[in-house]
């Protein structure tokens, strides 16, 4: 796996090293593992020839630049009006009793992080929620349940036959 | 590749692919792959009335024929029909309205920004300029001095769209007469209103149009590099710009010399990272420098020094994709819809308990009622209106004794309310004023950056005054402390957000103080959402006993036998409504 000194170095190479990019280049660099370290802050300030501290108040600014660890899966559940007054309150109580935590944490196992986020702009298809990259509308707390279970069927699916290749791949050694 | 047919399926994300899927699996095995071009409209919204609750839709080209609906299997069977056999399928045909059939309510909208949307392929070019595309730009370069095109601008009465309704040709002039070596434009598509999403689908279904606004901009003001601010909770959007800008460039209509003339103008695309702040002029060019996303005092205002210190003009998506349509079909053509002062029309986003949600384009001076009953249907399960809410956080809300207060920039600011970016969320009597006031200051006060105290510190106090209140202990004097309170953030904070935070709170308690009134003397929510004001009882008769409602409560505060009626103990009860979900008969009452 890619480095914390590489990656950064990869993305601030893309933007041409330039600080005025600086918001772009975390949000990328962020978007690598889910979140960002003191590491990651340390080489971008290094590169960019700008001070730590400013590194660290634009990364703590925005919300989608994280400095904590992120689950497997992220599920930013849109907590504005629009999505509140067609039955929000329900679903997001669904997701926190379905995944056993409370908005803004991650689960022990490291597999989802409950977040809210600002409007998507999907209003017409409230509640919404994206699941990774994936948007997911008309949202009741059933509906919430099934495609979390999902999406624990595909690791599931996923882990099971890493096992098998990786019994194949001993198998081939002896 | 020529193709023969091409279909393009719009919906959301999931299902449109759903069905693409299966259209392009059963195109395969009919062997027609080579000859029929299936492309997803991005976004969520179809074409003619972008309803998104009408499922996921399709426009077979060249006849186009309009399908609504769609599942997979009905998408075969297109396939199968329609583009092997040449037999549309008239039953999966898309109705104006399948559900309530209304007097000609579509006839109310006018579509000039969303012309394209959902008709062109936003990924090619050549579907802009074969409807009139460019042609503007070329004939403000060609044709037109950059006065004269302010001109064009001033009769046509164009008012900046992001909400606070500046006229677009003055805030040009400024950008204009500052003297400098270097000029910037720049399109402020952070769109951050919860309830709007009018700039997402422009820029997904029709992004040259506001490439070309640009340019127009930029050959006015004299700037030569413009910068498209998109944020990031927008990935398709910005792919889809991006796309644009490229085959732009390659025809030269980006770049050097455009149209043989010596004018030149490129853009770049920023993406923002997650901040509501960031849609206010001076905080996003903050941002587009690299720095957190914070306003600053004006003057000097961004036509003097913005970018960099230079000379920028800055407006919305909605603005610039507004002007070629006015150079092309004239300023008095602009003008003649509308009202006296807001001219043209409006974009809104209908979402709440409302019949059809979705993306609208109406004429500025349409009521309140008109946009409710006639275009959006009426109000979900036909209940009692209670109020709009216009202009997103920093807005306010309508109620029904202004339903037929004609909508424009002036006249929602006289109730109290504001345009803003084109938010239109539809309450009923099931929504209560106190929760949503609650709602948005938890997200104005979220979304402070913290720079003015009043605004920092102020939106929290709200927050807590409203949260004791829907938690039933709000005290005497509650109110009068909101209202105070509200004027303090409004005058002591620098930009919009401070300034209309309060907003929502005011206006929800000028209209419906009694409400408040009710949560702090009579410890009651009439709506029934705020759940330390609500009880929730089983009643004997209706209940059969069935144990569903005692097995799925997480609390156990459920006793009863099987068969026999079950009684909820009030102790214990967490108010979650569980128990009134899974009711097969609809024993639960809340009270």
């Amino acid at each position: 796996m890619e480095d914390v000194i590489a990656a950064t170095n990869r993305i601030i190479d893309k933007y041409g090293a330039n600080s005025e990019s600086l918001v772009e280049i975390l949000r990328e660099l962020n978007d690598v593992g889910g979140y960002l370290t003191t590491e990651h802050l340390a080489q971008a300030a290094k590169r960019l020839r700008v001070p730590e501290s400013k590194v660290a108040s634009v990364a703590s600014f925005y919300s989608l630049i994280s400095l904590e660890p992120m689950g497997r899966h992220v599920i930013r559940f849109c907590q504005d009006a629009p999505c509140h007054v067609v039955g929000g309150r329900e679903v997001w109580e669904a997701l926190e009793h379905e995944l056993g935590i409370p908005f803004g944490e991650t689960t022990l196992d490291g597999e989802w992080s409950l977040m809210t986020t600002s409007c998507i702009g999907a209003c017409a298809v409230g509640p919404v929620m994206m699941v990774d990259e994936d948007i997911y509308g008309n949202l009741t707390p059933e509906r919430a349940r099934e495609i979390i279970a999902r999406y624990r069927t595909a690791s599931r699916q996923a882990a099971q036959s890493a096992e098998r290749a990786g019994f194949a791949a001993q198998g081939g050694q002896e | 590749m020529a193709y023969r047919a091409h279909v393009i399926i719009s919906g959301t994300p999931e299902q449109a692919q759903e069905v693409k899927a299966a259209l392009m699996g059963k195109l395969d095995t009919l062997g027609l792959n080579e000859e029929i071009e299936v492309r997803e409209a991005t976004g969520l919204t179809p074409r003619s009335v972008t309803m998104a609750s009408r499922g996921v839709e399709a426009v077979v080209y060249p006849e186009v024929v309009h399908y609504a609906g769609l599942t997979p299997a009905a998408a075969e069977l297109i396939a199968e029909e329609h583009l092997l056999k040449g037999r549309p399928v008239q039953d999966l045909f898309f109705e104006e309205h399948p559900a309530e059939p209304l007097d000609a309510p579509s006839a109310k909208e006018v579509r000039v920004v969303l012309r394209n949307v959902g008709t062109i392929n936003p990924e090619s070019i050549d579907d802009y300029i074969a409807e009139d595309g460019y042609a503007a730009l070329g004939k403000a370069l060609t044709e037109m001095t950059p006065a004269e095109v302010l001109e064009v601008l001033k009769t046509s009465g164009l008012r900046g769209r992001g909400g606070a309704g500046f006229p677009t040709w003055l805030k040009w002039s400024f950008a204009r007469a500052a003297v400098s070596d270097e000029k910037y434009v720049v399109c402020n598509g952070d769109e951050g209103d919860p309830g709007a999403f009018m700039n997402r689908r422009v820029l997904e279904g029709d992004p040259h149009a506001v490439i070309e606004g640009m340019a127009i901009a930029a050959y006015v003001v004299g700037a030569q590099e413009g910068y498209f601010y998109v944020r990031a909770e927008y990935p398709i959007a910005i792919r889809t710009l991006r796309l644009a800008i490229e085959q732009a460039r390659d025809y030269g209509l980006l770049g050097k010399n455009i149209f043989g003339t010596d004018f030149s103008f490129d853009l770049e695309v920023r993406m923002g990272a997650g901040a509501f702040v960031c849609g206010e002029e001076t905080a996003l060019m903050q941002s587009i420098e690299g720095k957190r996303g914070q306003p600053r005092t004006r003057p000097p205002f961004p036509a003097t020094s913005g970018l960099w210190g230079k000379p920028t003009n800055i407006n919305n998506v909605e603005t610039y994709a507004n002007v070629p349509q006015i150079l092309l079909q004239g300023g008095e053509w602009f003008a003649s819809m509308g009202t006296e002062k807001s001219k043209g029309t409006k974009t809104f986003a209908i979402a709440g308990k409302v019949k059809r949600t979705g993306l609208i384009e109406v004429p500025l001076g349409i009521t309140v009622r008109e946009i409710v009953y006639d275009v959006g249907g009426g109000v979900l399960d036909s209940r009692p209106f209670k109020a709009v809410q216009t202009g997103g956080p920093l807005g306010g809300c309508i109620p029904e004794k202004h339903l037929d207060l004609p909508v424009d920039y002036e006249s929602l600011a006289s109730v109290g309310s504001a345009m803003g970016s084109g938010g239109f969320i539809v309450m009923d009597d099931l929504t209560c004023m106190v929760d949503m006031a609650r709602f948005f200051m938890e997200f104005a006060q979220e979304e402070s950056c913290g720079k003015c105290v009043p605004c920092r510190v102020g939106t929290r106090q709200m927050l807590e005054i409203l949260e004791s209140i829907c938690a039933g202990t709000g005290k005497p004097g509650d109110i009068e402390a909101l209202e105070k309170l509200g004027a303090s953030v409004t005058q002591g904070s620098l930009c919009g957000l401070g300034q209309g935070a309060p907003n929502p709170v005011l206006s929800m308690i000028l209209n419906f103080r009694n409400e408040y009134e009710r949560h702090i003397y009579d410890h009651k929510c009439d709506a029934k959402v705020c759940r330390a004001l609500i009880e929730f009882t089983i009643d004997p008769p209706t209940c059969i006993g069935c144990t569903r409602c005692a097995r799925n409560c997480p609390v156990d505060a459920i006793a009863g036998k099987a068969r026999e009626a079950h009684v909820i103990d009030p102790e214990i009860c967490i108010r979650c409504g569980i128990c009134a979900e899974v009711c097969p008969v609809d024993a639960v009452f809340v009270e």
